[in-house]
């Protein structure tokens, strides 16, 4: 079979691709063997890492999902609220403010001389080179991941399905519950991964606004820096990262599974 | 027992007001029939408490639900006002009978066994654990009844609740939901597009036309005498009441409700509604006529002459209401008004018949 040179080209194109964007992460499995990595993965700080990360982000995910759900559905189901447009753009504006400005205006909000600083002083709340202050700075950059995934999921709803519960005897809070959380649960939960996945990477924010503090404020990504500025500390950051490819793409392996990339997609067929 | 529900709204909708006044008494249920947004689903949205009026008032019997000049506004959950949505509405994630027991009080063993029970009364409890997405469009329609049924509700609305459903389904679903419509004994409201729908399934209709009421009455009345040109228009056909037998002939014969007879080709038995549209329907002097292919040939008494323009249309009461329409030069001619004696003729190939019966034999397959 004859190909066009068009199609050749861009078979090349992909496989240079697939290349680049492979190696990397092929390369930190390889690059000291995996008997190394999992030696270093034996050292305290690095488990110490892990596990602030994983409690801390577990932590920011319940404060998002418990205070965003009934924002994302209040600001889905009041097409005509008041202010909703300004309301949405505020939302995503974290999504595109880089992480370091993020620390920054954390610190100017809740630093120890920001704003509201004395208050949280007077109240007896630290949240600097404490691990509150990781939760926050995670907090403030995923949110607006699971926000717009819960928003767009809600907004998809069938209304005559809540409709339909009300006239059934349901209240506002049971028709939410049993019709609207069930019915948008692709979405919710593609937010959610999609959430976990930026908490778990956060490193800017927390860095300026928490610190990197071992054991405290010092998550895998702060970590893998500190390893990486310490002479010989190279193969514990490989081996930092190898476990957090590994949980990335878990999360990613999920979302498959379950089949509800199709609610990131941006215009599939349904 | 509940009392009469009546809804008044007044809201703007696309480009008219709307501005309608009904009410539905126990057991005469109230189809609410005409063109597509009239403002029909509009005023059972407000009757549920789904949408609230400019200005309004809601009442069952005694009971205020809402009251715009009062200030009273009952939420819809606890109005329980049964709804069957144009789509149903089913909750896709639950099965067949766990839609049926959303609405259900008690514990959930005593619900599940309720739901069944209901869902084998319409006779789809062989999907009760099925869930929306898998049953056919007929099933969805009868959970969707069972559902709003199974809440107990005092009233009950239907938004076009047999538009959803191919040809031959709909036969069997308008019958079924005529007969549970008469057995409630509650205040229900009908939606529908279709003069013939309204006529089979409601002892009164409402015609809704730019948000206002333009006619209410007995569907043979409204036909027989069409308040207006668009009431005519879309009155179209006459519907009389019968009960179907094969004729010798191979024709079916009908005796009709009140005396009279007519002959159709269509095939049916038992009970049936027949359906002439008017311009089939020639009208003579008594004596003049005969001998002709016209099987279809009763004496009657005008009973209505409405002019419309260069037509009229002439009420017949055979005793049941039959409408001709003619020309307004053959009405003079024959000099029609209220008591005249008439003959009105017309073809068996023009005249339809609709089964009323649910247990029709015509249809092989049951649902």
């Amino acid at each position: 079979m004859r190909r066009s040179p068009f199609s050749a080209l861009s078979t090349l194109a992909l496989l240079a691709a697939l290349a680049f964007l492979l190696f990397p992460v092929v390369a930190v499995f390889t690059y000291v063997g995996p008997a190394r990595l999992l030696e270093a993965l034996g050292e305290q700080s690095a488990r110490e890492a892990l596990w602030l990360s994983l409690r801390t982000t577990l932590l920011a995910l319940a404060v998002v999902v418990l205070v965003g759900t009934p924002a994302a559905y209040l600001l889905a189901r009041r097409q005509r609220l008041p202010g909703r447009a300004a309301i949405l753009t505020a939302i995503e504006l974290p999504l595109v403010m880089p992480p370091a400005v993020a620390g920054i205006a954390l610190l100017a909000a809740f630093g120890p001389h920001g704003i509201l600083g004395p208050l949280l002083d007077s109240a007896g709340v630290e949240l600097v080179f404490e691990t509150a202050g990781v939760v926050v700075a995670l907090v403030f950059v995923a949110a607006p991941f699971y926000l717009r995934q819960a928003i767009t999921a809600f907004a998809a709803l069938d209304a005559t399905q809540l409709e339909a519960a009300r006239t059934l005897g349901a209240g506002p809070f049971r028709a939410f519950a049993t019709v609207a959380l069930p019915g948008a649960r692709d979405g919710l939960a593609s937010g959610l991964a999609l959430a976990w996945g930026r908490a778990l990477g956060e490193f800017g924010a927390t860095l300026l606004f928490a610190g990197s503090l071992q054991g405290v404020t010092q998550t895998a990504p702060l970590a893998i820096f500190a390893e990486f500025g310490r002479p010989g500390g190279f193969t514990a950051a490989l081996a930092l990262s190898a476990v957090l490819i590994l949980v990335a793409a878990a999360l990613l392996l999920g979302l498959k599974l379950l089949g509800i990339d199709r609610a990131m997609a941006p215009r599939g067929p349904s | 027992m509940t009392g009469d529900l009546t809804v008044d709204a007044e809201m703007p909708l696309r480009s008219f007001r709307l501005q309608a006044g009904l009410t539905a008494r126990p057991g005469e249920p109230l189809a609410l029939a005409g063109p597509s947004g009239a403002g029909k689903t509009t005023l059972l949205r407000v009757a549920a408490g789904l949408l609230r009026p400019e200005r309004g008032r809601v009442a069952l019997g005694e009971e205020v639900w809402l009251d715009t000049s009062a200030g009273i506004e009952v939420a819809a959950e606890r109005r329980r006002c049964g709804f069957v949505f144009q789509d149903y509405a089913l909750f896709p994630r639950l099965s067949a009978w766990r839609n049926v027991a959303y609405g259900m009080p008690g514990p959930r063993r005593a619900r599940r066994a309720a739901a069944l029970a209901l869902l084998e009364r319409f006779g789809v409890a062989d999907v009760a654990g099925v869930r929306p997405g898998a049953i056919s469009g007929g099933q969805r329609q009868r959970v969707a009844l069972a559902r709003a049924l199974a809440a107990q509700p005092r009233a009950l609305l239907l938004d076009e609740p047999l538009t959803a459903l191919d040809p031959s389904t709909r036969r069997h679903a308008r019958a079924e939901l005529r007969a549970l419509l008469v057995e409630l004994e509650l205040p229900a409201i009908v939606v529908t597009h279709s003069f013939d729908e309204a006529a089979l399934l409601a002892a009164r209709l409402a015609i809704v036309d730019c948000g206002k009421v333009v006619q209410a009455g007995a569907p043979a009345e409204v036909s027989a005498r069409p308040a207006s040109a668009f009431v005519a228009g879309f009155a179209g056909a006459a519907v009389l009441r019968g009960m179907a037998a094969r004729a010798a002939d191979g024709l079916t014969l009908v005796r009709l409700e009140g005396g009279g007879e007519v002959r159709s080709v269509d095939a049916a038995r038992g009970a049936v509604a027949v359906s002439v549209f008017p311009w089939e329907v020639s009208l003579e002097a008594p004596g003049s006529g005969g001998g002709d292919s016209v099987l279809n040939r009763a004496a009657g008494e005008v009973s209505t002459v409405t002019t419309i323009g260069n037509r009229a249309r002439v009420g017949i009461a055979l005793p049941q209401q039959l409408v001709a329409e003619v020309t307004a030069a053959s009405a003079m001619r024959l000099g029609l008004r209220p008591g005249t004696a008439v003959v009105a003729a017309w073809k068996a190939s023009a005249t339809r018949l609709i089964p009323l019966s649910a247990r029709e034999p015509a249809s092989p397959k049951s649902p």
